[in-house]
């Protein structure tokens, strides 16, 4: 029997990004808020520091910030006739666990969609035609705009102190930017990190071809930089240990570099780590949330009433519990019917590799994660996708992000897999090779789908996250177009192999390819095809608000951590000047 | 930077005349006569593991191999470690094989694979009469690629979910930090040029293709005593 505990005005599940910005919004606002976090509590000092942080081995390749396989996993298929296996190691996307979660072993790319991104199938129909996209395709409209988000996603750029260079300011195009961005109220907060010996062999290259390349947008900071909430962070020193890493320099964008230490200061919050949260509980009407009960790390079962649930794990884990706590109707691919598990997407990303003369010293160990040089003159709405007949695209670019020997080894086509002839291969362009990567979207279909597995179970007794997943044909096409332009430019580049393929069926959730997993509880303006409403609030329980990549109708091009701290600075906004007020359905059903 | 080291690799052939059945054996490693206590790897085990990874990564006359840097001391310890015993794998079933796109399913521990595969394969030879560590050279790698390449049943065990294992497990010895008992001096990391665990590139990050030239970094080195102390962020959390 649960242990009940005494009424709190707000829950977040999950303390990551979504969840320390919200707490940190509403205790400021006087709501006693409670933070229920599965993972460990940590922090720079002394949990990320050097020399411990800088090893390979057991944050790179025995992920040891991530999600724990021990005790609860995922299961995958490519179609509903297959039976989901567990994937009994993750490696092919790495959700984190532990107070300030995935954001703290990001890479820092942190991108804002297009304005196109968000009215996607109005857009894809008035562009082309509606006979032009797949039937097979279940891309929406997000129910925001882009003009909308826009002062929220400047308030989360300048929350992270994002190093960067504006493309479009108020309209007026800006030399050395992204000219095909949105429209951006200001500069970037701080200037562009600086460009690497990869980034700079890219840009001559693409800009010779016609191309429009520009400094990646950086949570590794270039400089020092004191955020809105007065919380300082240093300067990147490119030491190449970033992704799967924590930062030791307090020089990478995370909850605990950017707003926990003014969360953790305000005594209206109270933070629970090692809480596994196994459901919220509703009402016997099942329109109104009461609370969550979960488990603490000694096994002990605790009631948690709430008079406001907020929904901020993972994405995945944001579907999941949904599921078991049966909010929305799960999605069946069959009928097309139902709403929660609905438009799974992924990313769509390939790679070419551009080897050199061992004259050419790249140097991969100096980098940092959204350390790059970009085009994005392929992406999403950026060309006219007339003749080629799929939609999407990639940005593409060289934006190597370190030099790790265990996982960086390129050898060119043709090479033995083991013994002298690979040995002396690695040794001969270990030094001397650039990784370009096309980083594309991907769009949602009827049969890409998340719901619960009927067989497998966690340690605590819960049905695993069954994914049931395959790339779109769209997304198949949109892969060989770009990756033929990334080789063109890797060819222009001056190696002398050049070589690379587009991404290719069947997807194979063992080899890594991103961590940004979306959909699920999705947003729109139709409570039949979307989970929440376009303020992240569920149609069904609305006193339940669902925060993630989760709400991603579809996967645009770019890294989806900057658009979720757009939405969730627009679904504090919204809370504090309209729900708290009066609470109840935000959109009218 | 050019430092080619100037041990070779002994010839470890009269070290374990003892206890064939000790589970403990000590054999005289490759450089710098180091010894490798084996804490896992049976005797039998190690005459396989050993002859295998000086196959996979073998020595020539300017670098050593996997043997010679310490990688079966590596996979010894992971071996007879948490990895070895499961860690961070999830072992519910049923157990059914899928697809290559759903990963390993098999319900063996890392260690229990190894040692099921090992002796599958040490029984096998023995049968035919040369054990692995005993064939020539060119017939080692044949006989590794078929492991590499077929489904060949090993007690269990499909060979090519064994060789994987196997050429994982070398890889990270042979480039892995040396804390971790392979890449011996770093020596993986001077063969290619990683400087390792440094701390900070700021001043030669855009000096774009500079040599760099001084020795590499373990993590038994403190990278610099880079420790940052900021007082506006609480070291312990509540």
């Amino acid at each position: 029997m649960a242990e009940r505990l005494r009424p709190v005005d707000a829950v977040t599940i999950g303390v990551g990004m979504t969840g320390s910005i919200l707490a940190k919004e509403l205790a400021a606002a006087g709501l006693k808020v409670v933070g229920l976090e599965r993972g460990a509590g940590r922090d720079t000092v002394p949990d990320f520091q050097s020399p411990a942080m800088h090893d390979e081995l057991r944050f790179a390749i025995r992920k040891s910030l991530m999600m724990d396989t021990t005790r609860e996993t995922m299961t995958v298929r490519a179609n509903v006739d297959q039976t989901a296996l567990p994937l009994r190691r993750i490696s092919g996307f790495l959700p984190g666990t532990g107070l300030g979660g995935s954001m703290v072993h990001w890479n820092g790319q942190t991108w804002r969609f297009q304005i196109a991104d968000f009215i996607y199938r109005t857009r894809m129909e008035e562009r082309y035609g509606k006979t032009f996209l797949d039937p097979d395709l279940a891309i929406q409209d997000w129910g925001v705009t882009y003009d909308e988000l826009e002062p929220h996603y400047d308030r989360f750029e300048y929350l992270c102190g994002i190093s960067g260079k504006a493309g479009n300011l108020n309209g007026q195009l800006q030399p050395g930017g992204n000219p095909f961005e949105g429209w951006r109220s200001r500069e970037y907060p701080t200037p562009p990190m600086k460009e690497a010996y990869c980034g700079a062999l890219f840009r001559r290259a693409a800009s010779e071809l016609g191309y429009h390349p520009f400094p990646m947008p950086s949570a590794n900071l270039s400089q020092p930089y004191t955020n809105p909430e007065g919380v300082s962070l240093h300067a990147c020193v490119y030491c190449g240990f970033c992704e799967r890493f924590g930062c030791e320099h307090y020089a990478k964008s995370s909850p605990q570099t950017i707003v926990m230490p003014v969360l953790l200061k305000n005594p209206n919050f109270e933070l629970r780590t090692g809480c596994q949260v196994l459901r919220i509980t509703l009402d016997n009407t099942g329109r109104k949330a009461t609370g969550v009960v979960y488990t603490d790390a000694a096994g002990h079962e605790f009631e948690q009433p709430a008079e406001l649930v907020l929904v901020t794990a993972f994405a995945l884990n944001n579907v999941r519990l949904l599921l078991l706590s049966g909010i929305g109707k799960p999605y069946d691919p069959r009928t097309g019917e139902g709403v929660t598990g609905r438009n799974y997407s992924y990313q769509t990303v390939s790679g070419v590799d551009v080897f050199y003369d061992e004259s050419v010293n790249i140097n991969p160990f100096m980098a940092s994660g959204a350390l790059g040089t970009i085009i994005d003159d392929f992406a999403g709405d950026n060309f006219d996708h007339g003749p080629h007949g799929f939609i999407g695209g990639a940005f593409i670019g060289a934006n190597m992000s370190h030099g790790r020997p265990i996982e960086f080894h390129p050898t060119p086509p043709g090479t033995p897999t083991w013994g002298q002839a690979w040995k002396d291969a690695v040794i001969r362009h270990y030094n001397h090779t650039v990784t370009l990567l096309a980083h594309g979207s991907s769009a949602s279909t009827r049969g890409n789908y998340l719901d619960l597995d009927p067989t497998y179970r966690d340690a605590w007794g819960q049905p695993l996250l069954r994914m049931t997943f395959e790339f779109p044909e769209n997304d198949i096409r949109m892969s060989a177009f770009v990756t033929d332009k990334m080789l063109q430019i890797g060819r222009a580049m001056g190696g002398k192999t050049v070589a690379g393929a587009p991404a290719k069926r069947p997807y194979n959730a063992t080899i890594y390819q991103t961590t940004h997993n979306t959909g699920g509880a999705i947003m729109g303006a139709d409570p039949r095809t979307s989970v929440v409403n376009r303020y992240l609030q569920c149609w069904d329980v609305p006193n339940v608000f669902v925060i993630g990549a989760s709400a991603y109708p579809q996967n645009a091009t770019y890294n989806p951590t900057g658009t979720l701290g757009a939405l969730t600075y627009w679904v504090a906004d919204a809370l504090k000047t309209k729900y708290l007020r009066s609470p109840g359905p935000l959109v009218p059903t | 930077m050019t430092i080619a080291p100037s041990v070779l690799p002994e010839t470890s052939d009269s070290a374990h005349s003892g206890d064939a059945l000790a589970q403990a054996v000590t054999r005289p490693a490759a450089i710098h006569s180091q010894p490798i206590t084996y804490i896992f790897f049976n005797l039998d085990e190690v005459e396989f593991i050993e002859a295998a990874v000086a196959r996979l990564i073998p020595a020539d006359d300017r670098w050593p191999g996997a043997l010679e840097v310490g990688v079966t001391n590596y996979i010894d310890k992971q071996m007879g470690g948490a990895w070895g015993a499961g860690e961070r794998l999830y072992r519910s079933g049923p157990w059914q094989a899928g697809t290559p796109s759903q990963g390993y399913q098999l319900p063996l521990t890392p260690a229990e694979l190894f040692r099921t595969a090992i002796a599958a394969i040490n029984k096998e030879l023995a049968a035919k009469g040369t054990p692995f560590a005993a064939m020539t050279p060119a017939n080692q790698d044949a006989y590794l690629k078929e492991l590499e390449t077929t489904d060949r049943d090993l007690g269990g065990v499909p060979a090519r979910e064994f060789f994987a294992h196997l050429w994982e497990a070398t890889v990270e010895g042979f480039f892995g930090d040396p804390v971790y008992g392979g890449n011996r001096d770093m020596i993986a990391w001077r063969m290619i040029g990683f400087p390792g665990a440094y701390a900070s590139y700021y001043d030669v990050v855009d000096k774009h293709g500079i040599v760099i030239d001084r020795p590499p970094m373990s993590l038994a080195q403190d990278a610099m005593g880079h420790v940052h102390l900021d007082p506006n962020i609480p070291p312990k959390l509540p």
